[in-house]
């Protein structure tokens, strides 16, 4: 098992719970089971899309890319600057 | 000049970073908090530390695809009144086609890229945040 910190921003922290929080799961893993995984540990976040926006260690990502243990996930919100 | 600021945008400043004699064309786009029915100001928030990676690597594009022009873009965060500027973005070339095909080409990718979010305040005291399409996506007191 490997601990991978998660990140949650605007209307996702509010579904969370919490801004920042970590899940554990087998490594390497996808983008996508660890959003699995954070769905089973923060119930708030059965409400997030099928496929929402993701970031992997501050760069975005898709789904399949590979997370390893210590990396950063941050899921992000429809993007909405300028 | 740093890419975040929770300070009003002065655009002079980034007019100061890009222009210079050798570019003869200057282009700047500024985007307002507008009045959209009953809003009083919009509260930007960030993924602070991607998103200033992320200027930088839009602006580092830009540079790649103009490698004569100047570049500056300035975000702001935090909550902005109606009326105020949220982002800014200057641009500098030998000729104008450089300058105004960088600075649309730097907003774009702001838009595709940037990690902000809004959270509109409306006068009866309710919030809600918005999608990039501008639809109200949920509700707070």
């Amino acid at each position: 098992m490997g601990k991978v910190s998660v990140r949650f921003f605007a209307r996702y922290a509010e579904l969370a719970g919490c801004t920042s929080s970590a899940v554990n799961l087998e490594t390497p893993a996808t983008v996508a089971a660890v959003i699995a995984r954070v769905r089973e540990v923060f119930p708030g976040t059965k409400d997030l899309p099928p496929q929402p926006l993701a970031a992997l260690n501050q760069r975005h990502v898709r789904l399949d890319a590979l997370v390893s243990e210590g990396d950063e996930v941050a899921l992000l919100p429809p993007l909405a600057g300028g | 000049m740093m890419h975040l600021t929770r300070h009003p945008i002065v655009v002079d400043d980034l007019l100061a970073e890009v222009q210079g004699p050798e570019r003869g064309g200057t282009c700047v786009f500024v985007g307002t908090v507008r009045n959209d029915a009953d809003i009083t100001g919009i509260e930007y928030s960030a993924y602070e530390a991607m998103a200033f990676d992320e200027i930088e690597r839009i602006l580092s594009d830009a540079h790649a695809h103009w490698a004569e022009a100047r570049v500056m873009l300035q975000h702001r965060l935090g909550l902005i009144p109606v009326g105020e500027a949220s982002i800014a973005i200057a641009t500098a070339a030998p000729h104008r086609d450089d300058a105004f095909a960088a600075c649309r080409f730097v907003i774009e990718e702001v838009k595709k890229r940037l990690p902000v979010w809004k959270k509109e305040y409306r006068v009866d005291g309710t919030t809600a945040w918005i999608d990039p399409s501008g639809k109200p996506v949920a509700h707070g007191p």
